[in-house]
């Protein structure tokens, strides 16, 4: 029997009070392709970081073919064959696609050889692998699939033959993910262990040959792929059975809340990030918008929820905003009924250093109920968050604890209570479950649905496919500032949303994969 | 989970940095010559050892308390004033022109006004680079600090021409009699206790209450959860609605306007008369004041009064001994030094040593969420 290519025993490792890995062991065959599924914050990226030589192990052993070995620093990691392709990419944006892969690997001072030599490497890994890419082409005209391709071959040039990915499909789109796995699957022909680090049900089930679930830092299972149910390993995960869609009425839309027309947004560079948008939600409606992230949704919302300037007509409940004066602010949007659940609740939603309680007053700290003359009435706030944490079982239910101190899906979940207790005409939400756990996710869908069935409108912004079908009543298509179509959730699928995301409207026709990552490189070059 | 207990933070870290700094001032006491443990029991001694030494400690942290004052609200939008120096020196221009104008018949008439002066001198200085931080993008680092310049040229140029008085100092006419603010000798004599003479005044009454202000303005006003809140994160601060340029200029306004009021001590109750450097680098120790004391009142109020300490004992050091002038500045240097700008160097060892210290081998882990 063949060594396993690598061999972890007894890992564990805290922070600390938090124990992020404990006792972990895993084995992972040479050619094969292992999944790691769980939550967020279940410790994938962490015990993958100790196999990098980001972090220590507090205690366990590594074995690479066998052999023990100390990884000290990521170094060590590449000299023992490991390559990582992180979630965010690390590339030089300014650089070409072939300094990038040489960068850090020169052979000595002078460039030259070396980037001949990876010239010569690179066309005979394109070719085997078909990991086509221009090698000089500058990054920051690629699109996010490319720029993923190229992390891959950075990684073979450092001669990796153990390819750990994080996340992979994250930024992409269904068809660019969808070439992914073919390259893996080329990989894996050759012999390559590759480690899939997800926490989408899906990949995983298509892809992998044995499958390792992460719970609350343990390890819970290892099973082969073929022999499971992405309904068993939900319940692996979550370690209680999980709704894997939302639970919903037929809506019943009433009159228009929001409507919007020939919306255009120009940032701060001087970029146009909308191009003349038109929609309209209606109450007691859910209008989800996908599309690769940086083709417009950002500033969608940003726009609507008063964070920026537009241009065009924007009504709610048939009284105009003020798009670029003084009224054009979030405090405003707020008194005509408008909530707004941020994209990004750490940098936006959130202030992290405050508590929990000053968190749920946040936006609307000038709300009356907060003022006991010129001073903030702090003990109403605090009765107020307490009720709010109550009701959306926010835990640990410590309202004097700072909001950096929760979970992902805990933080979101204040965000939520804070800003759908307001019981407003129109919410605008924006990656509600990103970060978040499963149990987390199913809350908070339930909420968003409820505020729908209570006939409120909900604007509805998601990356993930699978929200936006099983959440809206209605889905519209965003790519490069366009709406490219509206469709029924019923009448559609991942596929045509997926061409559409890539801005191909005539949906029949049949499509390269080439075809459609040219489109996205021109979309997310410009947007992004 | 904070790495750091609370207490550690706030106490333990400052005074680790102090004792650092005076292991190393001990050091370069004994380079030169001298006995590093008579040097300090004459500094303790001479600050803290007489009614003489503590009124004069306490009459340099009054100062000391205005100027970290001013920097610490700066912090808490994110905002560096490192002008404290410029806007005391306008702000005593301010105490000044009310002090000379009026014929006051009192000083508790005179005092409010003064802080009036004081403050709207301080705060007009410190307008002009908040407004080009806040809608042009200067740095104001870079903005406050040049009008410090400014405001000693101008200052100069005043004592020179319109504000001098008879004779070849430049220096202004001695202000009325009414104005005279009364020192802690009068106050507490009429009461019975005998007190040295010291510049020591009520103003030091107006820096508590200052004190006081802040931590209320701060925690229990909105506008102090929006300066915090917009410190923090200035992304957030416009999802909330915060107007960011509103928050820059009002916050800066009152970080001037605090500095400023560092005249009614330092020109209104001591010199009595506009003098042409009256700040004394008082704007300057206020960074480190507000540094050490975590940008809080509290810790403000107690590293002022450190900082005075430090002040006061230096000029006995220089007086009882043959350590030169230069050498105490040094030590102070070293204080603010490991107090202010070296507080990474404790701290991260430390968080390491807490977590250490915490982590119990046979405790159950919190599992990781």
């Amino acid at each position: 029997m063949t060594a396993p290519a690598i061999e972890l025993k007894g890992i564990s490792k805290s922070f600390g009070p938090v124990q992020a890995n404990k006792d972990i062991a895993i084995r992972v065959m040479p050619g094969t392709i292992h999944g790691i599924i769980g939550e967020n914050g279940a410790g994938k990226s962490t015990l993958m970081s100790i196999l990098y030589g980001f972090y220590k192990a507090d205690k366990g052993e590594i074995f690479i073919r066998g052999e023990r070995t100390e990884i000290p620093d990521s170094q060590a990691a590449i000299r023992a064959g490991i390559g990582m392709v992180f979630q965010h990419f690390k590339l030089v944006q300014n650089f070409t696609v072939l300094e990038n892969i040489v960068l850090g690997a020169e052979d000595g001072a002078l460039l030259k050889g070396s980037l001949s030599k990876a010239r010569t490497l690179l066309k005979q890994l394109s070719e085997e692998y078909e990991l086509h890419v221009d090698p000089d082409a500058k990054i920051e005209d690629l699109g996010v699939g490319m720029q993923q391709r190229v992390e891959i071959l950075k990684a073979l040039y450092r001669r990796a033959d153990i390819l750990i990915l994080d996340e992979p499909t994250g930024v992409l789109t269904p068809a660019e993910a969808d070439h992914l796995f073919r390259i893996l699957e080329g990989l894996k022909r050759e012999g390559k262990t590759i480690i899939l680090i997800t926490h989408k049900l899906r990949e995983i089930m298509e892809t992998t040959d044995t499958v390792s679930v992460m719970r609350r830092g343990e390890m819970t299972a290892t099973v082969k792929t073929a022999e499971t149910t992405p309904q068993e390993l939900a319940e692996l995960m979550v370690g209680r059975e999980v709704l894997l869609r939302v639970d919903k009425q037929a809506a019943t839309p009433g009159e228009t809340v929001l409507n919007v027309e020939n919306l255009q947004v120009v940032d701060g560079s001087g970029v146009e990030r909308l191009r003349g948008i038109s929609l309209n939600v209606k109450r007691g409606e859910i209008l989800g918008i996908c599309g690769v992230a940086g083709n417009g949704q950002s500033e969608l919302l940003e726009v609507l929820g008063g964070m920026r300037p537009g241009k065009g007509r924007v009504t709610v409940n048939g009284q105009e905003l003020d798009l670029t004066g003084a009224e054009s602010d979030a405090r405003t949007r707020r008194r005509r009924g408008i909530a707004h659940v941020p994209e990004d609740r750490q940098e936006e939603g959130l202030i992290m250093d405050f508590f929990a309680w000053e968190n749920v007053a946040f936006g609307y700290h000038d709300d009356a109920r907060y003022q006991r003359g010129v001073m903030m009435n702090n003990d109403a706030i605090r009765e107020d968050a307490e009720a709010k944490i109550a009701k959306f079982d926010v835990r640990p239910a410590n309202c004097w604890l700072k909001a950096k101190n929760f979970s992902g899906g805990n933080q979101q979940k204040i965000v939520i209570a804070r800003e759908l207790e307001r019981n407003p005409d129109l919410l605008l939400v924006g990656q509600p479950t990103r970060g978040v756990d499963i149990g987390a996710i199913e809350f908070i869908h339930e909420q968003i649905v409820a505020l729908r069935d209570a006939g409120k409108a909900v604007l509805l912004v998601s990356v993930e496919l699978d929200e936006i079908l099983s959440l809206s009543d209605r889905i519209a298509v965003i790519f490069d500032g366009r709406i490219m179509g509206e469709r029924l959730p019923s009448e559609t699928d991942e596929r045509e949303l997926g061409l559409l995301m890539a801005g191909i409207t005539d949906t029949d026709k049949d499509h390269s994969v080439d075809e459609i990552e040219e489109n996205l490189a021109h979309a997310t070059g410009k947007a992004g | 989970m904070d790495k750091l207990p609370k207490w550690a933070d706030v106490a333990l870290i400052p005074l680790i940095n102090l004792i650092l700094a005076l292991i190393v001032s001990g050091l370069v006491v004994a380079l030169i010559g001298q006995d590093p443990f008579e040097a300090l029991a004459i500094m303790v001694n001479g600050a803290v050892g007489s009614t003489y030494g503590w009124g004069y400690t306490l009459f340099y942290a009054t100062n000391f308390i205005f100027t970290g004052l001013a920097v610490a609200i700066a912090f808490h939008a994110r905002l560096f004033n490192i002008g404290g120096e410029g806007q005391a020196q306008l702000g005593s221009l301010g105490v000044a022109l009310v002090c000379l104008m009026v014929p006051w018949p009192h000083w508790l008439i005179a005092l409010p006004v003064a802080i009036l002066g004081g403050g709207l001198f301080g705060a007009a200085w410190a307008a002009i680079p908040a407004y080009l931080q806040a809608t042009r993008g200067s740095h104001i680092v870079i903005t406050t600090i040049m009008f410090n310049f400014i405001a000693s040229a101008l200052l100069v140029y005043l004592l020179v021409s319109a504000l001098k008085a008879p004779g070849m100092a430049p220096e202004s006419a001695r202000f009325v009699e009414g104005s005279h603010l009364p020192t802690a000798r009068e106050v507490l004599g009429a009461i019975g206790i005998d007190f040295a003479r010291t510049p020591m005044n009520v103003s030091f009454i107006v820096a508590l209450l200052a004190c006081w202000g802040l931590w209320l303005l701060l925690w229990r006003t909105r506008l102090g959860y929006e300066i915090r809140a917009f410190g923090h994160s200035d992304k957030a601060a416009v999802y909330a609605g915060i107007n960011p340029v509103r928050i820059t200029m009002i916050t800066m306004l009152i970080s001037g306007a605090l500095a400023g009021l560092m005249a009614i001590n330092a020109v209104m109750g001591e010199q009595e008369r506009l003098l042409q450097d009256n700040v004394l680098g008082a704007g300057f120790v206020g960074i480190a004041v507000a540094l050490m004391g975590r940008s809080h009142p509290v810790g403000v109020f107690i590293a002022a009064v450190l900082f005075g300490a430090l002040y006061q004992g230096g000029a006995e050091l220089e007086f009882e001994t043959s350590i030169p002038r230069e050498m105490i500045v040094v030590i102070q240097a070293l204080v603010i030094l490991f107090t202010g700008a070296l507080d990474g160097m404790v701290r991260s060892p430390l968080e390491k040593a807490f977590l250490r210290f915490r982590r119990q081998p046979d405790k159950p882990g919190v599992p990781a969420e």
